[in-house]
């Protein structure tokens, strides 16, 4: 009985770890989708998007020193997505006006210097000591679960569930009912036909990354409520990757079903066969189970690009 | 003016093959072997060689080997840390079982091994092919640093998995450890750099060098043709992982001396050398050198000024340090997404009129 | 020549020696740190520099350097990264005018690196409880300190601090010690060590390894929490620490049974958890807070003069202490270094004699105010560990302190000393060191 127990704890962290890491793959699917780059700078945003967010709301931040006032946390979040919008807005012009018809592996590495600057912008505007992070999301285990079935599961990662769900319904709904949504879709399908019937690239482009920032704050919310905003947490980056590799790189449930099954799988592995191994096998298990799917499922569970086999 | 080929006819098919068919190239690269060879070894110091030198070199061949396999072959491969680990564990076991042998020979056993590891985590590029490429040699390369990380017999059973190479000599001179000059470390890594980048040019010039291209090109037409896709493949992967696994030897032996497979050969070693061989220009030779001095020493040339120069604190010289790479990245992607071996290129079209307008 | 002309003489050129003196060649002591304050680790390192540079910019102000000889800092940004490491010690060894005096890595990858290169280049490692244990074995290594203890004297130190929360070294029989350890050359330090022990004390130990940069701990804790530890150990670094504490708080595992190495054992690792980190313990050598004279003494001399490094209220963490005391620690090696050879002008060789020769007692410790901050500390050309003993300390989450809560315990040489003679030998043997005679 105490086995099954542990089992179902490992199954449902894993499931939540996979949350999380899903969070992170949301970014990256977004900018793919719409414009068919992988955005290597998203772990860095969600760290940007994460500084700005608490020196919003803490008196050592520049908001406090040129203002005299700090935001409080429902103000704060808003001020935060506006600042990523502007953010958007500021690559679309200097960046990726330049770079539109590029192969892919130039728009990736440009977007690598563009982690580059966020990160040393990151450092220089905000310090590089670890910034606590508390809007209020509870921590810790909960104790309502432990205790009455001794069942461990994290309130912050409850909580992040929660809120993932919430953002792919809301995503859902933007890519499929409104115009927007729309015309992005057609951008992602073909740059050149969306152009013809009048779509506006850049504006859509900023859109997108706007709404990637966002997405990459409530990441950064997340990762940085659970360890403190510091540069460690643009290396979630590379656990998404497996997430993405599984899921499909077009596809936001694929993000979301990727995520689990990695959380799960890398759990699990580490759990019950680490030991045997001596541990620590989680980073490549995760690619391996994402290896193992692509060999019978190439384009990842949902994705749309067909990739030819040889 | 100058630059012009005009009035150099070749009269046999060997001059009319040349590596360098016109003579201002030839003796450009010679000019640029003969100070690398013959001036620098006395002027060098220690901060050159260590801190500029050593880097850039073994860079530079990793770089080559990368190229060969993503920008030629069209094979993107992001395990590049894990097989330059190979190649360096190789040489460690190899100096460890035949502290005797000549370290060339070390040096060339080690690539094959590496050569071979290369050729099995190849495989799947057979079923798979682009970015989805990446993910079997991403899986490499997790999997091969945690294995050098946690089985005892790759590092001789010591207490923190850390490997130092011993002292080795070189007909009499040391090559590595603490007593070995820069003059002498630099001149072995040249040498090596410069005879594999030579054979590199070669190949790629040749039938499979041809066929690596064409592969990338059109790989369906390529096979039309016959073209074997298996050979082509795994040969991409053979020779870059040889070209790989010597710089990783070397990197290990002769720059570092002494490493951990968790922080010199992780992830963000594939990604530094791949940002290399992506500035520098794929499919080309001479970009792999460009990049490598591009993304070595530039960072080292920014914070000496920084902090030499203009006295700024050595933290805030590392986050400006970060963002204006950061830029010069962007700024050379979007004035030339060919890389900066493209620019060379544009630059010796232009010669070839200058000083006049057209 | 008759006297008085020779007086006039004597009087003129011992008039004149204060021109040579303060000339734009006065000699200047070199003391270079090897520290990060970008990329993962920077959250801890910073703290570490700060304490360092802000003690020797005291001594600049205060006494004008030491012995009258200004000291020159000099710090390189390595990121923790090996590769920057290597170009940052190639550059600071030959600053003049004296030369690099002592060089503290910060890192114990980059102090493997620097080992073989700091006899050549004729320059002292001081790697102050990090870096390569066996190199307390100064007959194998003698360029390199690694006062006053290793790690290995470390986890000697913290299983008899559990023997006697327990009731006795019988009373570990049968109990489970495991060991959070951060995947790398420093977290498996102890190992072997700890493995050691089991086999004698019969305690049943596990390492349950951490890959960089450590943010994700799920599976380690959730083990833990299945397999009910008596005790847990932990070497991290960075955000690995904060990750751990927290989800150790979580698991509702008892904090006063889960101890840190002393590179895990700061204001920075607790915060972040809250209330829920009281009671968590980590080894300590030296006092944390910041209520010493020699603290004093910085807020007035360098903070009151807008030199100070870092925070004004940040001074007396743990880590900042650490790095005050590593600059203590330095400078008396100087000092005696000029003590021995009689000359204020010292080079890294006369340097390592220093550190060779320092015998820093409580008398001194008092006068440089920082009477009962550390032990004091006696160095011998074959123990470059010094005493080795190691304390445990704890947080007060709502006090928001941390308080020494044990002895300082002698490490268990019997266990430790064997181990340091292997591994050293090992490494002679490899590099064609022949151990000299002390």
């Amino acid at each position: 009985m105490a086995f099954d127990i542990f089992l179902l704890e490992v199954i449902i962290s894993g499931l939540m770890t996979g949350v999380m890491y899903a969070l992170v793959a949301l970014g990256f699917v977004l900018i793919f989708k719409a414009s068919g780059i992988f955005n290597f700078a998203q772990g860095v945003m969600a760290l940007f998007a994460a500084l700005a967010l608490y020196d919003f709301l803490a008196e050592d931040g520049w908001f406090f020193a040129v203002f005299g006032f700090t935001l409080p946390v429902w103000l704060a979040i808003p001020a935060t997505g506006l600042i990523m919008v502007v953010l958007a807005w500021v690559i679309e012009r200097t960046v990726l006006r330049f770079m539109v018809k590029q192969n892919e592996i130039i728009l990736f590495m440009a977007t690598i210097g563009l982690a580059f600057v966020l990160e040393g912008l990151g450092d220089i505007l905000f310090g590089s000591d670890v910034k606590p992070l508390d809007i209020g999301i509870p921590q810790g285990a909960s104790d309502w679960l432990l205790d009455s079935f001794n069942l461990y599961i994290e309130q912050l990662e409850i909580f992040a569930a929660g809120t993932a769900a919430v953002l792919v319904v809301i995503l859902a709904i933007f890519f499929q009912r409104t115009r927007i949504g729309r015309a992005l879709r057609a951008v992602a399908d073909d740059h050149q036909a969306a152009l013809s019937v009048g779509v506006s690239l850049d504006k859509i482009w900023v859109i997108v990354w706007s709404v990637s920032g966002m997405v990459a704050l409530v990441a950064g919310i997340m990762w940085g409520s659970k360890s403190g905003v510091q540069f460690s947490l643009s290396l979630i980056a590379l656990k998404a990757l497996p997430v993405l590799i599984l899921g499909g790189f077009t596809s936001v449930p694929g993000a979301i079903v990727g995520g689990l099954i990695i959380g799960v799988g890398e759990k699990l592995a580490e759990v019950y066969i680490g030991p045997m191994v001596g541990g620590a096998i989680e980073n490549w298990f995760a690619y391996m189970l994402a290896l193992v799917f692509l060999l019978f499922r190439p384009q990842g569970l949902f994705g749309e690009r067909i990739i030819e086999r040889v | 003016m100058f630059y012009r080929e005009s009035g150099q006819l070749k009269s046999s098919y060997i001059s009319d093959q040349a590596m360098f068919p016109i003579a201002q190239d030839r003796w450009f690269v010679i000019g640029v072997l003969a100070l690398a060879f013959l001036v620098v070894p006395f002027v060098i110091n220690e901060y050159w060689a260590n801190a500029i030198l050593l880097p850039f070199l073994v860079y530079a061949l990793a770089a080559l080997g990368l190229n060969i396999l993503t920008g030629y072959c069209g094979q993107v491969s992001l395990g590049t840390g894990a097989f330059m680990a190979v190649g360096a564990y190789a040489s460690f076991k190899l100096v460890g079982f035949f502290p005797e042998a000549n370290f060339l020979i070390v040096l060339a056993l080690s690539g094959v091994v590496t050569a071979a590891v290369g050729m099995i985590f190849g495989l799947p590029s057979l079923r798979i092919k682009g970015f989805y490429l990446a993910v079997a040699t991403l899986a490499a390369q997790f999997f091969l640093v945690w294995m050098f990380n946690k089985v005892g017999w790759f590092y001789d059973y010591n207490l923190t998995g850390m490997i130092t190479v011993r002292p080795i000599d070189f007909f009499g001179i040391q090559i590595t450890g603490p007593e070995a000059t820069p003059a002498a470390k630099y001149l072995f890594t040249l040498t090596v750099v410069a005879v594999l980048a030579l054979s590199a040019k070669n190949i790629v010039r040749g039938r499979v060098g041809r066929e690596w291209m064409a592969i990338r090109d059109m790989d369906i037409a390529a096979e039309l043709i016959g073209i074997r896709p298996l050979q082509a493949k795994l040969s991409a992967f053979a020779v870059s992982s040889f070209y790989i696994g010597v710089a990783g030897a070397l990197y290990f032996a002769v720059y570092l001396g002494s490493v951990e497979p968790v922080e010199a050969f992780d992830i963000n070693q594939s990604f530094y050398v791949l940002f290399i061989i992506i500035i520098g220009g794929l499919g080309s030779v001479l970009g792999a050198f460009l990049g490598s001095a591009f993304i070595v020493l530039i960072p080292i040339l920014l914070k000496n000024i920084m902090v030499g120069g203009m006295g700024f604190g050595s933290g805030m010289a590392g986050h400006v340090e970060i963002l204006l790479m950061g830029m010069l990245i962007i700024f050379f992607l979007i004035v030339e997404p060919h890389g900066l071996a493209r620019l060379w290129q544009i630059a010796k079209e232009k010669l070839r009129l200058w000083p006049f307008p057209h | 020549m008759n006297l008085r002309k020779l007086t006039g003489a004597a009087v003129a050129a011992v008039l004149a020696l204060p021109m040579f003196a303060s000339g734009a060649n006065a000699y200047e002591l070199v003391i270079p740190t090897l520290d990060y304050r970008t990329g993962p680790y920077a959250p801890n390192g910073i703290p570490v520099a700060n304490g360092f540079t802000d003690y020797l910019n005291m001594l600049n102000e205060r006494d004008g350097g030491i012995n009258g000889v200004k000291i020159k800092h000099v710090d390189c940004e390595t990121g923790y990264n090996t590769k920057k490491g290597v170009e940052c010690y190639e550059k600071i060894k030959n600053t003049s005018p004296s030369g690099a005096l002592a060089i503290q890595p910060l890192s114990t990858g980059i102090t493997y690196q620097l080992i073989p290169k700091a006899s050549v280049d004729e320059v002292p490692i001081f790697s102050m409880g990090y870096g390569r244990t066996s190199a307390a074995n100064g007959k194998v290594f003698p360029w390199v300190f690694n006062f006053p203890a290793t790690y290995w004297s470390q986890a000697t130190a913290l299983v008899q601090y559990i023997a006697d929360q327990e009731g006795g070294f019988d009373a570990l029989k049968g109990k489970k010690i495991y060991l959070v350890y951060h995947n790398s050359a420093y977290g498996k330090e102890p190992i072997r060590t700890l493995e050691a022990m089991a086999d004698k004390f019969g305690y049943e130990f596990r390492g349950l390894p951490v890959d960089h940069p450590g943010q994700e701990q799920k599976a380690t804790w959730l083990q833990i929490r299945k397999e009910k530890p008596d005790w847990v150990l932990m070497w991290g670094w960075g955000v690995m620490n904060q990750v751990a504490i927290k989800e150790a708080a979580s698991i509702r595992f008892p904090m006063d049974h889960f101890i840190g190495v002393w590179w895990s054992g700061s204001e920075n690792d607790v915060m972040p958890a809250g209330d829920a980190a009281d009671g968590y313990l980590s080894g300590a050598f030296h006092a944390p807070g910041g209520g010493f004279p020699v603290h004093d003494d910085i807020r007035k001399h360098v903070y009151d003069k807008g030199l100070g490094k870092g925070d004004r209220d940040r001074i007396g963490e743990v880590l900042y202490n650490r790095g005050t005391v590593a600059a203590m620690w330095t400078t008396e090696a100087i000092r005696k270094a000029m003590e021995i050879h009689g000359t204020k002008e010292v080079t890294g060789k006369h340097v390592r004699d220093g550190f060779e020769a320092l015998d820093v007692d409580e008398a001194r410790l008092e006068e440089l105010g920082l009477g009962g901050f550390t032990y004091p500390v006696k160095i011998t050309c074959e123990n470059h560990e010094g005493p080795g003993k190691v304390a445990v300390q704890q947080w007060d989450a709502k006090a928001k302190q941390w308080n020494i809560v044990s002895k300082f315990y002698e490490p268990l040489r019997d266990i430790t000393g064997p181990l340091i003679e292997a591994d050293s030998a090992a490494y002679a043997a490899e590099n064609n060191v022949t151990p000299r005679d002390c």
